[in-house]
C-alpha cells in the first residue's frame, strides 16, 4: 500500500503548519503556499504526515492510500 | 469579428466532403426547425418508430460514436464514445449538459452554431440524452447574451410544439467568467453554486448536477453527434485522417484577409487554414494555434502541421478549440501576451494560491518585459526573463483546474518561439510593435461580469 500527499488547491489558504510539520516533503512557495517534493510518502514518515494533515486549519492536505500499484 | 463561412444555397447531400456542420448556413439567419429538418434531414428517433433506425435501442449511438471516433470539440480531444459509456454505467438517471458558454475569446465558432444553427445542438442534446438515460438536459451559455437566449429559447418553443424533446432542455445563462464555462464549474452554477471550479473528486461523470452521473459536452461535439446519429460512423470517418476523423470548426483571425469561422476537415494543415481565410494581409511572423490554451509557433514551422491534436502536440502547441491568430511581423509578441496573461489573471476565479498570486506575478513580470526593458523582476530577480522563467513552475498544475496551465504553456510557448525578442527587450526595453493597435481580441467590459453573484 502506498500512502499520497494531495493538496486541495480550492481549500488551501497558506497557513503552512504543513512545512513545519512535514519539512522533508513539503515547502513553500513565495506566497506560502505548500509544494510537495514528491506526492509518495515515505514509509518512516508517515505518522508525520498524518499529524500534518490533522494539523491544517483547512483541512487541505490529504493522505490518499492506494493499494497496488500507483501509476 | 464576421463569422460567415462559404456555404452552398442549395441542400445538401451528405455525400459531400464539406461542409457538414455548416451545411445550412447559407439560410442566411437562425434556421428554423422546417429549414433545420430540410437541409439536414429529421431527427432520427430510436425504437420502432419509423425509417432506418427502427429497432435500434437508443444506447446503441454510443457505439456508432465509439467506431466513428469522434473526440470532444471543446478542447479536449477527449473520446466521445468513451465518456458517453462511463456516464451511461453510472447508476440512476443521468444528466446531460451542453457547454456553449465560449469562454476564449478568439473563438466564435459555438457563438456562430447556436445563433444560426441551434436545431443541431439541441438535436445532439436529445440523442445523447436519450443514449446515456438522461432524465435532465441543461443547455449553457452566457447569461450576459441575452440575444442568443432569446433565439435559443424561440427554438425550444419550435421543438416543443413539434414534441421532438422527450427530456425537456432547459436554458442555462452561466457567469460571464472565463473559467466559468470549466465543467466542474458549470456543474457547480447548476447545483445552485457561483459557478466556480471545485476540486476534484467527484468528477461530473461520477457526480454532477443533481448528485446524477453528468454528460459534459462541447455544443459542436454535440452538432457532431447529431449527424453521426442520421448518417452513421463510416459516413463520419469519410472525412479527416483514420486517427482523426471528421471535421471541426475552426477561427481564424488576426492578419488574415477572411478572418471568421470555418469547417476543414481534421488534419488539415495549418497553413491552408491560413489561406481559406484569405491568407496573410500582411508579412506574418507567428500563429497562436488553440487560442489562449494554446502556444505561439513560428509561421514557417507551423505552415505544414496538421489541425490535429497529435500534430500540433508533437509541434509544441495545442489545438485547443481550434482557433488560429495570425501575428504580422511588426507586432510585438511579448506585449501581445502581456495583455493576454493579464486578462486570465483577472479572470481567476481567485480560490487556488498560485493561480491567484502566480498570475498577476507572471503578468506583471511580462509587462515589465514588454514596456520596460525588464530590469524591474520581483524577487530578486534582475531580470524579468528569469522572473518569468522562476515563475511558470510555481504555478503550472498547482490550481484545482487547469486555468493557470492554459497561461503558463502560452507564456512557455512565447519564450520558446520568440527568444531573440525576449532578448532584445531585456536589454533594449520596448520595441517599435508595442505601439501597434492590439491585436489579440479580448472580450468587452459589458460582456464580462466582474463579480461573482
Amino acid at each position: 500500500m502506498t500512502f499520497i500527499l494531495r493538496v486541495n488547491p480550492i481549500a488551501c489558504t497558506g497557513h503552512g503548519m504543513c512545512a513545519e510539520l512535514l519539512p522533508e516533503v513539503i515547502e513553500l512557495d513565495r506566497w506560502g503556499y505548500p509544494i510537495l517534493a514528491s506526492p509518495v510518502v515515505p514509509r518512516p514518515l508517515l505518522n508525520h504526515a498524518r499529524r500534518a494533515a490533522q494539523a491544517c486549519p483547512t483541512l487541505a492536505l490529504l493522505i490518499e492510500e492506494k493499494t497496488g500499484k500507483h501509476r | 469579428m464576421t463569422a460567415i463561412a462559404p456555404a452552398p444555397a442549395i441542400p445538401w447531400s451528405p455525400r459531400a466532403r464539406l461542409p457538414r456542420l455548416l451545411a445550412g448556413i447559407g439560410v442566411g439567419r437562425t434556421a428554423g426547425l422546417r429549414e433545420h429538418e430540410r437541409y439536414y434531414g429529421p431527427l432520427p428517433v430510436p425504437g420502432p418508430a419509423r425509417g432506418r433506425s427502427r429497432g435500434r435501442r437508443p444506447e446503441r449511438l454510443i457505439d456508432v460514436v465509439e467506431v466513428a471516433g469522434l473526440t470532444g470539440r471543446g478542447g479536449s480531444g477527449f473520446p466521445v464514445g468513451r465518456k458517453m459509456r462511463s456516464v451511461a454505467a453510472g447508476g440512476g438517471r443521468k444528466a446531460v449538459v451542453a457547454n456553449g458558454a465560449e469562454g476564449e475569446p478568439a473563438s466564435r465558432k459555438d457563438r456562430l452554431l447556436l445563433s444560426r444553427l441551434p436545431h443541431l445542438v439541441l438535436d445532439g442534446i436529445t440523442l445523447a440524452a436519450q443514449a446515456v438515460g438522461a432524465d435532465e438536459a441543461y443547455l449553457c451559455v452566457h447569461g450576459t447574451e441575452g440575444a442568443l437566449l432569446d433565439r435559443l429559447d424561440h427554438a425550444l418553443e419550435e421543438r416543443q410544439a413539434a414534441g421532438l424533446d422527450p427530456v425537456p432542455i432547459q436554458l442555462a445563462g452561466l457567469p460571464g467568467r472565463y473559467v466559468s464555462s470549466e465543467q466542474s464549474s458549470i456543474v457547480q452554477y447548476l447545483n445552485g453554486g457561483p459557478g466556480k471550479p471545485t476540486f476534484a473528486p467527484p468528477r461530473p461523470h461520477e457526480r454532477g448536477v443533481n448528485g446524477k452521473p453528468t454528460l459534459v459536452h462541447n455544443v459542436e461535439t454535440l452538432a457532431h453527434l447529431a449527424l453521426i446519429a442520421r448518417h452513421g460512423d463510416r459516413w463520419f470517418r469519410g472525412a479527416g485522417l483514420p486517427s482523426a476523423p471528421g471535421s471541426m470548426l475552426v477561427t481564424v483571425s488576426g492578419a488574415v484577409a477572411r478572418p471568421g469561422v470555418y469547417e476543414i476537415e481534421m488534419g488539415t494543415p495549418v497553413g491552408q487554414v491560413i489561406m481559406l481565410a484569405g491568407g496573410p494581409a500582411e508579412r506574418l511572423q507567428a500563429l497562436l494555434v488553440g487560442g489562449y490554451f494554446g502556444a505561439w509557433l513560428p509561421v514557417e514551422a507551423a505552415w505544414t502541421v496538421p489541425m490535429t491534436h497529435a500534430g500540433l502536440k508533437a509541434a509544441g502547441g495545442a489545438l485547443g478549440a481550434g482557433m488560429v491568430i495570425a501575428l504580422p511581423a511588426a507586432a510585438c509578441p511579448i506585449a501581445e501576451t502581456a495583455r493576454v496573461v493579464r486578462y486570465l489573471a483577472e479572470e481567476s476565479a481567485g480560490q487556488c494560491g498560485p493561480c491567484l498570486f502566480g498570475l498577476p506575478a507572471l503578468a506583471g513580470a511580462l509587462a515589465d518585459l514588454a514596456y520596460s526593458g525588464g530590469s524591474g523582476g520581483s524577487e530578486g530577480w534582475d531580470r524579468s526573463v528569469d522572473d518569468i522563467a522562476a515563475l511558470i513552475p510555481l504555478i503550472e498544475g498547482r490550481g484545482a483546474c487547469r486555468h493557470p496551465d492554459g497561461a503558463t504553456q502560452l507564456v512557455r510557448s512565447l519564450l520558446t518561439a520568440f527568444p531573440a525578442d525576449a532578448d532584445w527587450h531585456q536589454w533594449r526595453g520596448a520595441c517599435d510593435g508595442v505601439r501597434r493597435p492590439p491585436l489579440l481580441p479580448l472580450p468587452g467590459d459589458e460582456e464580462r461580469d466582474w463579480d461573482w453573484a
